[in-house]
């Protein structure tokens, strides 16, 4: 315990200024909100919301609170999020690793990506993937058919819905499929450092991943049936597909958008994370008899890892922050439903502004922990 | 803990950027608003981003619209010059925080009069320049005619933060019908998505929907279906707080609709001085003193008549002229056959 004074009065002095200058703004708020009736407070989460949501993760309609509007915001959200993340991250280590390909069309071809789509404002390409979507879909009555279930219309993309028998058996025979595979790979890793034998785990995962659900169909009772779409007419002209799940065009606009734009980022950071590893490395692991495909995943990746995590972090971070977009095409998210529908009915400004934004805070929050712990796991383990 | 020490300060910064609003005491004796518009030399007017007839700005930038000559009335009365006025186009979402923060002092934005609305979030309607109603709007060849042919599973097109999407909830619950709303933060993109097939209907307010009827590919392709399921008071907003700001604007609008009840134009203005009718005289400014409870002179509305004209002339020159709505409706003066009735001005 050393404590100098030189050291504490700055930092007393900004907290003074950081508290002053919050308790100048809340009084004048509350002054000037005082002068024109406005009131304050958050009681209005209860009451109920009276407009409906086109798409919902959870079951909500009008006769709900606000609360569980906000929780349908927030669940579209993370949804878009998520599905963008997936996507972008496989599409940006191809795209990454093909633009270090020696392959001069493939190489070329990747650029052109990149340089394309990371100039382009994303707000445009959102436009462009949704109205250009939206012009160049059939309308539901003109839609062929993809493998005779799938239906791509302007409506939205309708795909069967499962029906199942017994699901939970189902669900626990991939949870046991799941947990075995950890211990088999725990196990294999002890049986290699203890005796140097390499056991084919990756085709082992495989069969149990596939055997035990297929038992859980033979003996389990387990059964699946497929409500497949069918087209029903509403008008002359007008029709629509009911049954199935129907994904609406502005969540595939949306993930379409948000993927391809964050993916040529996430392609320069693997790209810039493999060319960051000393070529002595790859020479130094080919020389010990390892195939490329091992110096590819013991020697390059592990410390290639190490500069792509960081900044793909970021990458994760603005997707989920551009998602936000979306209430320029009536996708229900966060901003869309509750920053903007509830906003407008409860006149709560103040009150919505600031949930919404320790929403948004919140959910880069927990993406950055969740990512600073993976790179943490991944570090040279300094000894 | 320290770690995070930085983030939580920006955050802190950015909550306190969030409750920044202009410093204004109650106007006491005299109106702040009218003092600060007089001191700037302009009005400062909310409008929509875009809606012909009602607000909307041409190639060149210059504003028309039934909505836009209710701020231009105000201007000829508190500055004597129609013309000065800075319109500040806002989505539906926006309008009504940009009153109550003070960024403009009248919101002439096709805006739905409701309990809530001027209740509880600081406004206050002064009047109706609209007499509106929800409807519907179909493609022909779906062979719809009436809301009662809509069946389960129908899709609507519409704007988020408006009366729109409670109505329509109401509208479809209250007929058992199953539908999907499509709901966008501006309107030109909800008429390019319905216009575009996403939806099989587009609903909004009845003029709404015949001014965006302009905008699409083929305007002939749709038709509007004649059910009105709501009712749709549309007019200016002002903040809470400066009553005489408030009955200014109030009598302005008031103003331009008597005198279309006198038979005063902005043409025949000038004659009206001399005429027998004392109610016409009031009106034009040579008689009484009606201005000085404002703070204004005693011309104030004289110049409206003049520079702007009376409601029937701002009506035809924005709303029947452009083939919008030819017919007046309910926007028809009480002695006419429609509702338009205002306070006498004396």
């Amino acid at each position: 315990m050393n404590f100098k004074l030189k050291d504490i009065v700055p930092q007393l002095i900004t907290v003074t200024a950081v508290v002053l200058v919050f308790g100048f703004f809340t009084y004048n708020a509350q002054i000037n909100m005082e002068n024109r009736g406005i009131d304050f407070g958050y009681g209005f989460l209860s009451q109920e919301s009276s407009f409906d949501v086109q798409f919902s993760l959870i079951e909500y309609d009008g006769s709900h609170s606000y609360f569980r509007a906000y929780l349908v915001g927030l669940l579209n959200t993370i949804l878009v999020s998520v599905i963008g993340i997936i996507i972008a991250t496989i599409l940006g280590v191809i795209v990454g690793v093909a633009r270090l390909s020696p392959n001069y069309l493939i190489n070329k071809f990747a650029a052109f990506y990149v340089e394309f789509f990371r100039n382009i404002p994303l707000l445009l390409q959102i436009f462009f993937w949704y109205f250009a979507a939206l012009r160049a879909l059939p309308l539901p009555q003109d839609a062929e058919a993809i493998f005779s279930v799938f239906f791509l219309t302007i409506k939205g993309l309708y795909i069967p819905a499962f029906i199942w028998q017994n699901f939970s058996v189902f669900f626990y025979s991939v949870v046991a499929a799941i947990i075995a595979i950890i211990f088999i790979r725990i196990h294999a890793r002890r049986v290699q450092e203890n005796q140097g034998k390499q056991i084919p785990v990756f085709l082992i995962s495989i069969g149990l991943i596939f055997i035990l659900p297929l038992l859980s169909f033979l003996i389990g009772g387990v059964r699946l049936s497929f409500e497949i779409p069918v087209l029903k007419q509403l008008a002359t002209t007008s029709f629509v597909y009911e049954g199935g799940v129907s994904l609406p065009p502005e969540l595939i606009a949306l993930t379409l958008s948000l993927s391809l734009y964050t993916a040529t980022f996430i392609a320069e950071c693997v790209r810039a994370g493999i060319e960051g590893v000393n070529k002595g490395q790859k020479e130094a692991a080919a020389s010990i008899g390892l195939t490329p495909n091992q110096v590819l995943k013991l020697v390059i990746m592990p410390q290639a890892l190490r500069i792509i995590i960081p900044p793909t972090t970021n990458q994760y971070l603005n997707l989920t922050k551009n998602s936000s977009l979306a209430a320029a095409i009536a996708y229900p998210d966060l901003v869309l439903v509750f920053a903007g529908t509830a906003l407008m009915q409860t006149g709560k400004a103040i009150e919505i502004v600031s949930i919404t934004m320790f929403t948004y805070l919140s959910l880069s929050i927990s993406i950055s922990i969740l990512m600073n712990w993976y790179n943490k796991r991944i570090a040279i383990q300094e000894k | 803990m320290f770690k995070y020490l930085k983030q939580l300060t920006s955050l802190v910064a950015m909550v306190a950027v969030l409750f920044t609003f202009t410093t204004e005491t109650m106007a006491a004796k005299k109106s702040k608003t009218l003092k600060n518009t007089q001191k700037k030399g302009f009005v400062r007017c909310g409008v929509s981003q875009g809606l012909p007839g009602f607000s909307n700005a041409d190639a060149a930038g210059n504003w028309t619209g039934i909505d836009v000559d209710v701020c231009r009335a105000v201007a000829a009365a508190v500055l004597g010059d129609a013309n000065k006025v800075k319109f500040t186009p806002l989505s539906a979402k926006e309008r009504f925080t940009a009153l109550t923060s003070g960024e403009i002092d009248i919101l002439s934005r096709n805006t739905t009069w409701t309990l809530s609305r001027d209740a509880d979030i600081g406004l206050t309607f002064v009047g109706v320049n609209f007499y509106d109603g929800q409807g519907f709007m179909v493609r022909k060849s779906s062979g719809i005619t009436s809301t009662s042919q809509f069946k389960d599973g129908i899709s609507a097109c519409t704007n988020i933060g408006t009366t729109t999407e409670l109505n329509m909830r109401d509208f479809f619950n209250s007929k058992g019908i199953k539908y999907e709303p499509v709901a966008f933060e501006k309107a030109d993109e909800v008429v390019a998505a319905y216009d575009a097939g996403r939806c099989d209907t587009y609903t909004t307010d009845k003029s709404g929907l015949a001014a965006q009827r302009t905008k699409m590919s083929n305007p002939d392709e749709h038709i509007v279906l004649p059910e009105t399921v709501s009712k749709e008071p549309l007019g200016p907003v002002v903040r809470q707080g400066d009553s005489v700001w408030e009955d200014i604007v109030r009598w302005s609008l008031n103003t331009m609709i008597e005198a279309e009840e006198y038979g005063i134009t902005s043409a025949n203005a000038d004659m009206m001085k001399t005429s027998d009718n004392p109610a016409i005289k009031r009106l034009v400014g040579a008689e009484g003193e009606l201005g000085a409870a404002f703070g204004l002179d005693n011309d104030w509305s004289l110049r409206i008549i003049k520079q702007v004209g009376n409601y029937g002339e701002s009506y035809k020159r924005n709303i029947a002229d452009t083939g919008i709505l030819p017919d007046r409706g309910p926007n028809e003066l009480w002695t006419k056959g429609g509702i338009l009735y205002v306070p006498p001005a004396r």
